[in-house]
């Protein structure tokens, strides 16, 4: 056991804990958050998805003691009280069917619009390739992507004409 | 297609119209300030406690229900008393109003319900149908659903019921609480109730508007005390005086509200199963044998000493478990623990690789009585042209993206377990039996899960969590592993078919002789007793294992005549195995409609006709229909496919081109119940790698009334690619002890690089009269699995000429069989 300091979404924690523990299991049981979910253990479906440094993480395989930057968690995503456009689009596209695996798709998704804010289909797909849905909402999820890539240039443009106003 | 034209078929366009266009897309109000979570809504209106304030200081998640909800008439004071000791917990009465509605003070309602939303949206249909019955506005209602003593026992989900037959005493219970209130407001102003309208939730003379009352005020937090009746006390007769509706007065059926469960699927509010988190609770892990059948020799308890917070190894017959403080430790624990096992001294099972030519070889266990039409043998014997083909379909799993698991709280001699089953109801039945516990004393908080699409690992995990948390006198939270879910999770059963078919020299139909065989015996029942998994490993079984099933083609073909037959074949080994079949989504549906309309596109094949005017012409050789005009509305769903997709008429398959995509269509039809459709795959081979991509899916669906379209189409949708899934990649693979299938690689499943560029579901009304003032609701749940398989084999024929008839379709197997064609 040994002291690991962790900050996750803004906040930071300092448990005693082993440092090779999962990062998974602290966000969990630990923070009480309930956006990543174990889906495999073994880093193949992307139900345990994180961001840390901007990259989509699979929290599952992540013993804590790796990590070194802040962590966001999709509680962690919506800002002053307004959902991230990725969730936004997520509800106006009524993607989720059981939603469990969810976190994953729409951390994913939110890791790719970081990086590249106008995707292609291709670029989309492989993407989220990794990130496994049985219910099988893999159409309405790349929908719901293009209308977030959709909303987030809408605000971007908005953006600069208040700074050029 | 004579027969076509008298039918009230109706174009796409003339559909999309009739989905009362304007009032579709239309977004309600996210209903924030009455929370969906069964808790928080009944901490609304528990004024006894402030929960809230609980959570704060606990720091966790802490789920409870501290005082008692209104619920029955008849429990409610006993409840309230009960409740505050921790139980017991009996089942609200369904003959009471007071059971099924709440109306509270500010005029909103809470409808308890005995179903679960498995994600399909039916929470959400369930208070569309009911706001409309009862006339109040569906953002002031809210929906609680499958907790035992909370909500009415309509089952929980399965068989695609919820809308079709559930749906039913939900709108009557809520046409009763109208027609109550009205008499309310009749006696409060002295008017006949012919006198006053409703509207919204207030009742208003009619002659004098200033005279109005809301239904809050009427009857807010009181009780009804209304006695409902039930013919042949069956739930699901369950009604008042008051009718329901005619079609033509709802409102909010037909319309799209957005379901209300999803908000808290994308912002990480909800508490899911998963979730909860209870004081003093431990986390346990089992420890499965490691081939089927194994028998527990001996367990090295020293080996998992050194594990912290190790609080105990528990194990009965073959059953093992480890229970440890913290989550992380337990599954350490249960791969550390050293068990001896002893091998069974014959093999379990064939491999998959020889699984069809073992249920070839087997001694059917039963067979269904042949279902037979006319003289098949004679018109075989007789026929121009006769066709025969054998297909096969391997174990497919539900391998649902969570493990299964449950939380299980023995508190107070109570037994409380928080699970996503979708039979919670069953579940609290089958625990009371297993562990002999009374009825009343157990209860089953049906809480968000991972898909439920049938009999899952859950009901197991319900039963480990409670035994276990018997044992340890803690509440214990069980979850299994991938591997296990993948390994041990029961299986949709494997089919193999053998069918002949019959042309004479027109090209038509003239016999089908149609064998389906399953290996489906000792199929699993939902959570019974004596055959959940830690039941069978404890060595408690039943003497007489279920018969299993298999089924026969659905579809309204007039072909004169038919032989089907369905049997089903036994495992070498039926007890203690990962290869124990139950319920998956249509349980035998997508096998045999494979089978089925893979064969009818091979006749039409060999009498050169197109397949979708060679199924018309099927479909039009009769001209007699049932009471729900299944012949006419097929008819109906298949030119609406075609149309949309712009089938262009020509016999398969395409002659291939040079490229290396080979580009095809395929169709396949079916009905399940009432529920018609039909599907259009639009796939391109690739003719190096075999691999296929399904670039395009249509789906006209009939299902009746339509409560909710656009939750509807995603329904349709996911159970489309579910389909796709089980078409392209999904086989549990076993060696002969063993099922090797044990994670995402071994068993791989569609992605998103599988997913078409288009998805038509176009919502077909085929009524004859659309108008009918009590048009039903069908079930539309799994539907839309059972053609996809075909419609995809059918287009990759279509498009290479190759006819593979043994699913998955993975690109070896479609190279191979594309090399061996020459193509």
């Amino acid at each position: 056991m040994s002291n690991v300091t962790l900050k996750v979404n803004g906040k930071s924690h300092t448990l005693d804990i082993d440092a090779s523990t999962p990062l998974l299991y602290i966000l969990r049981n630990d923070l009480g958050l309930r956006g990543p979910r174990f889906g495999c253990g073994l880093g193949q479906c992307g139900a345990c998805t994180v961001i840390i440094n901007g990259v989509a993480t699979r929290s599952c395989i992540t013993p804590v003691s790796t990590v070194k930057s802040e962590v966001t968690t999709l509680e962690g995503i919506a800002k002053n009280g307004k959902l991230h456009p990725v969730q936004q689009a997520w509800i106006d596209e009524q993607v989720p069917q059981c939603g469990f695996c969810q976190n994953g798709q729409i951390m994913t998704a939110k890791a790719l619009l970081d990086k590249n804010t106008n995707p292609t289909d291709t670029q989309i797909r492989e993407a989220m390739a990794k990130t496994l849905c049985r219910c099988f909402t893999y159409y309405r999820v790349q929908l719901a992507i293009k209308r977030a890539a959709r909303a987030i240039a809408s605000l971007g443009s908005n953006r600069s004409k208040e700074v050029v106003a | 297609m004579s027969g076509a034209n008298s039918n009230p078929t109706r174009s796409a366009s003339a559909i999309a119209r009739s989905l009362k266009e304007g009032r579709s897309h239309q977004k309600t109000n996210a209903f924030t300030n009455i929370p969906k979570q069964v808790e928080e809504v009944l901490e609304k209106w528990n004024t006894a406690t402030s929960r809230r304030n609980f959570l704060k200081s606990s720091g966790l998640l802490v789920v409870s229900f501290s005082a008692a909800p209104l619920v029955s008439t008849a429990a409610a004071e006993a409840a309230a008393a009960a409740q505050a000791a921790g139980g017991p917990y009996p089942d609200p009465d369904f003959h009471q109003l007071d059971s099924w509605i709440v109306i509270h003070e500010d005029n909103t309602a809470a409808f308890y319900v005995g179903k679960t939303d498995l994600g399909q949206g039916t929470g959400t249909a369930f208070r569309q149908m009911m706001s409309d019955e009862l006339d109040i506005p569906f953002d002031k209602t809210t929906c609680i659903m499958g907790t035992t003593n909370l909500t009415v026992d309509q089952g929980g989900s399965g068989g695609s019921d919820a809308i079709q037959v559930d749906g039913w005493p939900m709108r009557r219970v809520a046409a009763e609480a109208r027609r109550i209130l009205l008499d309310m407001a009749s006696k409060r102003f002295g008017v006949p109730v012919d006198d006053l309208t409703v509207n919204d939730g207030v009742i208003t003379v009619k002659a004098d508007p200033t005279k109005k009352i809301t239904y809050g005020e009427l009857i807010g937090g009181k009780k009804f005390n209304v006695a409902l009746t039930a013919a042949n006390n069956n739930i699901d007769n369950t009604t008042g005086v008051a009718k329901v509706k005619p079609v033509q007065q709802l409102n909010m059926v037909g319309k799209s509200p957005q379901r209300d469960d999803i908000p808290r699927k994308v912002d990480g509010s909800g508490t899911w199963a998963v979730d909860v988190k209870l004081p003093g609770m431990v986390h346990a892990r089992n420890v499965k044998p490691p081939v089927a059948g194994a028998k527990l020799i001996s367990i090295d308890e020293s080996s998992v000493r050194n594990i912290p917070g190790l609080v105990k190894v528990v194990s009965k017959g073959n059953y093992v478990a480890v229970v440890c403080e913290r989550e992380e430790h337990a599954i350490q624990a249960a791969r550390q623990l050293k068990v001896n096992w002893e091998k069974p001294a014959t093999a379990a099972f064939p491999t998959s690789d020889d699984l069809f030519k073992f249920m070839r070889n087997a001694t059917p266990t039963s067979k269904r009585q042949p279902n037979v039409v006319g003289n098949p043998d004679a018109a075989l014997a007789s026929a121009a042209k006769v066709v025969e083909a054998e297909y096969e379909m391997p174990f497919q799993g539900h391998t649902a993206i969570s493990p299964a698991h449950a939380l299980a709280d023995p508190s107070n001699g109570q037994m409380t377990i928080y699970s996503n089953d979708m039979k919670s109801y069953g579940l609290r039945n089958g625990v009371s039996q297993f562990l002999e516990i009374p009825r009343d004393r157990v209860r089953v908080i049906w809480m968000d899960g991972p898909q439920a699409y049938g009999r899952t690992a859950a009901d197991d995990a319900g039963f480990e969590a409670a035994f276990l948390a018997k044992e340890i006198g803690r509440p214990v939270r069980v979850q299994w592993m991938r591997n296990e879910e993948t390994a041990w999770d029961t299986k949709g059963p494997a089919f193999t078919f053998k069918v002949r078919g019959a042309l004479d020299t027109q090209g038509n139909l003239v016999a089908l002789d149609f064998n389906a065989r399953a290996a489906d015996y000792n199929h699993l029942g939902y959570n019974e007793a004596d055959t959940v998994l830690i039941a069978q490993l404890m060595g408690r079984r039943r003497a007489m294992p279920a018969p299993g099933n298999s089924d026969i083609p659905s579809d309204m073909y007039a072909i004169p005549n038919r032989r089907m037959v369905a049997e089903v074949v036994s495992l070498p080994t039926i007890w203690e195995t990962p290869l124990r079949t139950g319920n998956l989504r249509d349980p035998n549906g997508p096998q045999v409609t494979f089978a089925a309309e893979s064969f009818i596109d091979e006749m039409a094949a060999a009498a050169e006709a197109d397949p979708l005017q060679f199924r018309m012409k099927l479909l039009n050789a009769s001209t007699t229909d049932d009471n729900g005009f299944r012949r006419a509305r097929s008819i109906a769903v298949l030119k609406t496919a075609a149309e949309t997709f712009g089938w262009d008429t020509r016999p398969s398959p395409k002659r291939p081109g040079n490229g290396t995509i080979l580009p095809g269509r395929g169709v396949a039809y079916t009905y399940r119940g009432q529920t018609v459709l039909a599907v259009i795959a639009e796939v391109e081979v690739n003719r190096k790698t075999g691999h296929v991509w399904v670039k395009r899916l249509v789906c006209a669906h009939d299902c009746g009334l339509i409560i909710n379209p656009e939750a509807l189409r995603r329904s349709v949708e996911g159970g489309m690619l579910h389909s796709l899934s089980r078409a392209l990649y999904e086989e549990v693979k076993f060696d002969g002890e063993k099922v090797t299938s044990v994670d995402w690689i071994t068993h791989p499943t569609l992605t998103h690089l599988d997913a078409p560029a288009k998805i038509d579901v176009l919502l077909v009304n085929g009524d004859p009269n659309p108008n009918r003032p009590d048009l039903p609701h069908y079930g539309a749940g799994e539907a839309s699995l059972k053609p996809t398989i075909a419609a995809v084999a059918n287009a990759i024929y279509d498009a290479t000429g190759v006819r593979l008839r043994r699913v998955p379709f993975r690109n070896a197997r479609v190279l191979e069989a594309l090399k061996a064609a020459g193509v």
